[in-house]
C-alpha cells in the first residue's frame, strides 16, 4: 500500500517532475482547428445515431442499414447505388475530398437524454464532422440543437414533425423527409374525394411534437374540406392499450377515426380499433373509416392485415418506378436481402447528400457544407426533383398517398401508392403559422 | 484537517487528485490505436461520471445510512433540471442560481415526498417513492408540458428573457457559463499521441462533487450520521430508548434529495436541455444499481458503481459490429463470424447484458459491491500484518485504475 507523506523533499520532487513535463513544448503540439473536428487523417468519421433499443428500434435497425450501404457506396464499394442517378455528379466513390469515410454508431434509446450523450460522445470521442439518424421527431430536435451549439451537422433522419424544421429548426439541421403539414396536405383531397365531403372526424393523437403537429394539420386541412372534428384525445406515448380511448368513438357520432400515432403505437391503436369492428360499422348512414395519416412499411408489417385499405402518407415507397428508387431497391435488395423502407430511403440520401454538398464546398466546414446544402436543387434520388429550402432547411418534394394493399402478394407488398401529390400542392411559406416562431439563426462551426 | 482524521484526510485528497487527473487518467490508449476505443477520457462522459457521483452518494446517505431504499430518488434529478433550465431560460446562462435554485426545489420537493412516505418502511416506502416519482415524470410528461415541454424536454431559445445577461446578437445560442467562463470550452494538448481534453464543465463538476463528497463524509462521520445508522440496526429499539426516528429519516431523506437536484442542476449546467425521462423507474433504478454494485454504505461505493454503469453505457454501447469485426480481421472468416455473432450479443446494443450478468456476479459473490472487492485484494496484501477492524463504514484504499 502506497503512503501519502508530504514531506518537503517529496514536494519539491513532485513539483520538479510536473515542471519538467509542463516545459517540454517540443512533445506538446497544441491543436489548432479550423472548425469542430476538423479532419485532419485519412478519413472522416460520420456519426449515425439511431434507436436500438425502445419502440422505434425496426425504424432504427433500417436506418442503419442504409446508412452502411451509403458509406459503401461513398467509398467506392458495391454497385454505387443512387450515386449513378444522382443529378450531382461530383461524388466519385472514393471517399468525400479524397478521404476515406468511416462511421461511428449510437444508440437514442428514443430518450433525448441518451440520444443526446450518444451523440455526444460521437463528437468529443470519435470526432464525428455530421451527425445523422433519430426515429422520434423529440429526439431529432434534442439533438439538432446540441449539433448547432457544437457546431457539426445534423442532417435528420426520420423526423416527421412540423417543428423541426419549425419552430425548433436550427442553421446546422437539415432535413430530407417531409412533414406532418405536406401529409395533411396531400390526405386531405384524397380523403374528401373517396368519403365524401361531409364527414365527421374524430382523432387520438400521441402526446408530443409530433403527434400534436400532426393533429393540427390534419384539423386545418379536414375542416378546409368541409369535416367536422368531433374531439382530438391525446394518448401517452408510452401506452400499448387504447381500448380505453378508442370505447367512446363509435357513441361520439363520429364516423372517421384519424389516428395520429407512429410506430408501434398505430399497430396497436390500428389493431384495437379493427377488434372493435369499427370497419363494418355503419354511422350517420355511411360506412365508418380509419385514416392514419404517416404510414411505413415497417408499421404495414406490424399491422398485418389490419392495414389493407387504410389510406395515409408516405415519403417514398420502393415500388415507385423512376431511376434513383430502381438502383436504390436493387443494390439494397442485393445487399440486405428486403425491400427498403422509407426511413432506409431517407437515411441514405441525407447521407449522399452531405458528401456531396461537402465535395462541392471542398471542405467539411459546417458553414460551407450548410450553404452548399441551402437552396440545392436536385433529382435522382427517388422523390423527383427536391428542392432543399434557404429559409428552413426543409426538403420540397411530391407526397404519396398510400393505401394499405388487399391482396398482398408477399410480405413487402403491403402498401400500394394511391397518388403522387406534386410538390406545388404541398408547398408552403416559411411563416406559415404551423411552422412560425422559430429562427435559424447562425450557421455555427465551433470555431 | 477539515474536522477530518488524518486517515479520511488521506483519502480526500486521493479523490482530489484522481479528479484532478481523470483527462490523463482516463484516456491510456493512443490516438489511433485499436485500444482507443476504450478510452473514457472526454468531457461529456467524465461530466456523467461526476455528476453520477453526486447523485449516488447522495443516495447512499439515506439508504447506505438509514436502510430505506427510495425507488424515486429520479425525480428530484429531473426537478434539479428543470429548476436549472428554467434559470437559464429566464434569469442568466451563469451556472450559480441555476444550481442553487435546482437543489432548492429538490429539497422543497424531498421534504414534501418524504414527509408523507416516510410513515412507512421497507418496501411500503420504496412503493410511495416509487409511485411518487412515477406521478412525477407522467405529470411532466404530459400534464404540465406548459412547463416541461413534454417528451420534446425543455431547451434553450433565442428569445428567451434571460433578463441578467447581455442581449444577444450573435444569433445562435448562449452558452452555459461560470461568471464568464464557458463550460464547453475545452484546452485540447497531443501528448504522445493521445489527445487529452482539459474541460471547465468536467472540472466545475469535478469540484463540486469532491466537496459533496466531502459533506458526505462528515455526515458518515458525525453523530447525526450515528443516528441514521441506529435506525438501520434497530429502528425499534431507538424508539425504546425515546428517540424519535422520524426528523432523521426525513433529514437524511431532504439531505439525499437535495444531492439528487444539485446533480439534476450540473447536467442541465453541462448541456442545457431537460427532458420527462430522467425522471422515469428505470433512471431511480439506476442509481440504485450503481449503489449496490459499488457497494452500498461504503463512501467510494456510489462513485465507483456510477463510473461503472456510464462507462459501459457510453463505451460497450458503442461496440458495434463493425469494431468487432476489426478486432478479429486477423482470424479467418469462418471462425470470424461466429465470433463476431458472440461478442455482438455482449457488446452494443446487448451492453445491457454485459451489464446485468456483472450485476448478478457482484451481487452472488461480493455482497459488499466492487469496494468489497477491492478490500479483498487489498487484504491479500495485507494478510501478514493482521487486516482487521476494517468495517464497511471504513473507507478502503480506491482501485488504482478508477478515477474518483
Amino acid at each position: 500500500m502506497s503512503r501519502f507523506d508530504l514531506t518537503r523533499r517529496g514536494l519539491l520532487r513532485t513539483g520538479m517532475i510536473a515542471g519538467a513535463g509542463l516545459a517540454m513544448p517540443t512533445v506538446f503540439t497544441s491543436s489548432a482547428y479550423a472548425y469542430t473536428n476538423e479532419p485532419k487523417g485519412k478519413s472522416v468519421t460520420l456519426g449515425f445515431n439511431v434507436p436500438q433499443s425502445g419502440p422505434y428500434a425496426d425504424e432504427g435497425a433500417d436506418e442503419l442499414k442504409a446508412f452502411k450501404l451509403a458509406v459503401k457506396h461513398l467509398n467506392g464499394e458495391g454497385d454505387g447505388g443512387m450515386m449513378g442517378t444522382f443529378s450531382s455528379k461530383v461524388l466519385k466513390g472514393n471517399g468525400v475530398l479524397g478521404k476515406k469515410v468511416e462511421f461511428v454508431t449510437g444508440d437514442t434509446q428514443t430518450k433525448s437524454d441518451a440520444a443526446r450523450a450518444s451523440a455526444k460522445s460521437m463528437i468529443e470521442k470519435d470526432g464525428a464532422v455530421m451527425i445523422s439518424g433519430g426515429s422520434s421527431s423529440g429526439v431529432a430536435v434534442a439533438v439538432q440543437s446540441l449539433c448547432q451549439e457544437a457546431g457539426i451537422i445534423f442532417m435528420a433522419g426520420l423526423t416527421h414533425s412540423n417543428d423541426t424544421t419549425g419552430k425548433d429548426k436550427k442553421a446546422n439541421g437539415f432535413r430530407h423527409f417531409f412533414d406532418a403539414y405536406m401529409s395533411a396536405a396531400a390526405l386531405a383531397p384524397v380523403l374528401s374525394k373517396q368519403y365524401g365531403k361531409d364527414r365527421k372526424f374524430y382523432m387520438l393523437t400521441a402526446d408530443y411534437t409530433w403527434g400534436w403537429t400532426q393533429a393540427a394539420s390534419m384539423k386545418e386541412f379536414m375542416e378546409g374540406e368541409g369535416w367536422q372534428m368531433v374531439k382530438d384525445v391525446k394518448t401517452p406515448l408510452a401506452s400499448t392499450d387504447f381500448s380505453s380511448y378508442l370505447a367512446p368513438v363509435l357513441s361520439s357520432g363520429a364516423d372517421v377515426l384519424i389516428l395520429n400515432h407512429y410506430g408501434g403505437n398505430m399497430v396497436n391503436s390500428l389493431t384495437q380499433a379493427v377488434q372493435f369492428g369499427m370497419r363494418d360499422k355503419q354511422v350517420n348512414g355511411k360506412q365508418f373509416e380509419i385514416v392514419v395519416p404517416l404510414i411505413s412499411e415497417l408499421m404495414a408489417k406490424g399491422a398485418g392485415k389490419n392495414i389493407q385499405g387504410i389510406l395515409g402518407s408516405s415519403n417514398w415507397n420502393w415500388k415507385l418506378q423512376d431511376e434513383g428508387t430502381k438502383a436504390f431497391v436493387k443494390s439494397y435488395g442485393t445487399e440486405y436481402g428486403v425491400p427498403p423502407s422509407q426511413a432506409a430511403q431517407t437515411c441514405y440520401v441525407q447521407t449522399l447528400l452531405y458528401a456531396d454538398a461537402a465535395e462541392r464546398a471542398g471542405s467539411f466546414d459546417p458553414c460551407a457544407v450548410g450553404k452548399e446544402l441551402e437552396g440545392f436543387k436536385f433529382d435522382g434520388l427517388g422523390n423527383g426533383p427536391t428542392l432543399y429550402r434557404a429559409a428552413d432547411h426543409q426538403c420540397f418534394k411530391d407526397v404519396l398517398v398510400v393505401q394499405g394493399n388487399d391482396k398482398p402478394q408477399n410480405d413487402y407488398d403491403l402498401l400500394n401508392v394511391a397518388e403522387i401529390t406534386p410538390v406545388d400542392k404541398v408547398m408552403y411559406e416559411p411563416d406559415n403559422k404551423f411552422f412560425a416562431g422559430g429562427e435559424l439563426g447562425k450557421c455555427n462551426n465551433g470555431a | 484537517m477539515l474536522g477530518l482524521e488524518k486517515k479520511d484526510m488521506r483519502f480526500l485528497l486521493i479523490v482530489l487528485l484522481l479528479t484532478l487527473a481523470a483527462p490523463i487518467l482516463l484516456n491510456p490508449f493512443a490516438e489511433n490505436s485499436a485500444m482507443a476505443q476504450f478510452n473514457a477520457g472526454y468531457p461529456d462522459l467524465m461530466q456523467r461520471i461526476a455528476i453520477f457521483s453526486i447523485f449516488a452518494v447522495g443516495f447512499n446517505i439515506l439508504f447506505g445510512l438509514t436502510g430505506y431504499l427510495s425507488f424515486g430518488h429520479a425525480a428530484f434529478l429531473g426537478v434539479g433540471s428543470y429548476a436549472a433550465m428554467w434559470m437559464f431560460k429566464l434569469l442568466s446562462m451563469n451556472i450559480l442560481p441555476a444550481i442553487g435554485l435546482s437543489v432548492v426545489i429538490a429539497g422543497v420537493f424531498a421534504l414534501l415526498i418524504g414527509y408523507i412516505s416516510l410513515r412507512r418502511s421497507g418496501i411500503y416506502f420504496s412503493i410511495l417513492t416509487l409511485a411518487f416519482a412515477q406521478m412525477s415524470f407522467n405529470m411532466a410528461y404530459s400534464v404540465l408540458t406548459p412547463l416541461t415541454n413534454g417528451e420534446t424536454g425543455l431547451q434553450l431559445a433565442l428569445d428567451d428573457p434571460r433578463v441578467l445577461d447581455a442581449a444577444n446578437t450573435s444569433g445562435s445560442l448562449p452558452d452555459t457559463s461560470l461568471f464568464g467562463l464557458a463550460m464547453n470550452s475545452t484546452l485540447k494538448v497531443e501528448f504522445l499521441g493521445r489527445l487529452f481534453q482539459f474541460n471547465v464543465g468536467y472540472y466545475v463538476c469535478g469540484m463540486i462533487s469532491v466537496v459533496m463528497f466531502y459533506i458526505a463524509l462528515r455526515i458518515f462521520r458525525s453523530p447525526f450520521g450515528m443516528m441514521l445508522r441506529a435506525v438501520k440496526s434497530n429502528q425499534h429499539r431507538m424508539s425504546y430508548t425515546g428517540l424519535n426516528a422520524r426528523p432523521y429519516t426525513l433529514a437524511a431523506f431532504v439531505i439525499s434529495g437535495m444531492y439528487a437536484g444539485l446533480a439534476g442542476g450540473l447536467m442541465a449546467a453541462m448541456d442545457p436541455l431537460a427532458g420527462a425521462e430522467r425522471m422515469q423507474w428505470t433512471a431511480s433504478g439506476e442509481v440504485v444499481l450503481m449503489t449496490i454494485l459499488g457497494g452500498a454504505g461504503t463512501m467510494l461505493g456510489p462513485v465507483l458503481g456510477a463510473g461503472f454503469i456510464k462507462y459501459f453505457e457510453n463505451i460497450f454501447s458503442k461496440i458495434n459490429d463493425n469494431v468487432l469485426h476489426s478486432w478479429f480481421a486477423f482470424l479467418p472468416h469462418w471462425i470470424q463470424d461466429p465470433l463476431v455473432w458472440l461478442f455482438a450479443r455482449f457488446t452494443g446494443e446487448g451492453w445491457h447484458l454485459t451489464l446485468g450478468l456483472l450485476f448478478m456476479l457482484v451481487v452472488i459473490f461480493l455482497p459488499g459491491g466492487l469496494v468489497e472487492g477491492g478490500q479483498r485484494i487489498g487484504r491479500l496484501f495485507r494478510r501478514k500484518q493482521g487486516a482487521g477492524g476494517d468495517g464497511p463504514a471504513h473507507p478502503p484504499k480506491p482501485a488504482p485504475h478508477v478515477a474518483e
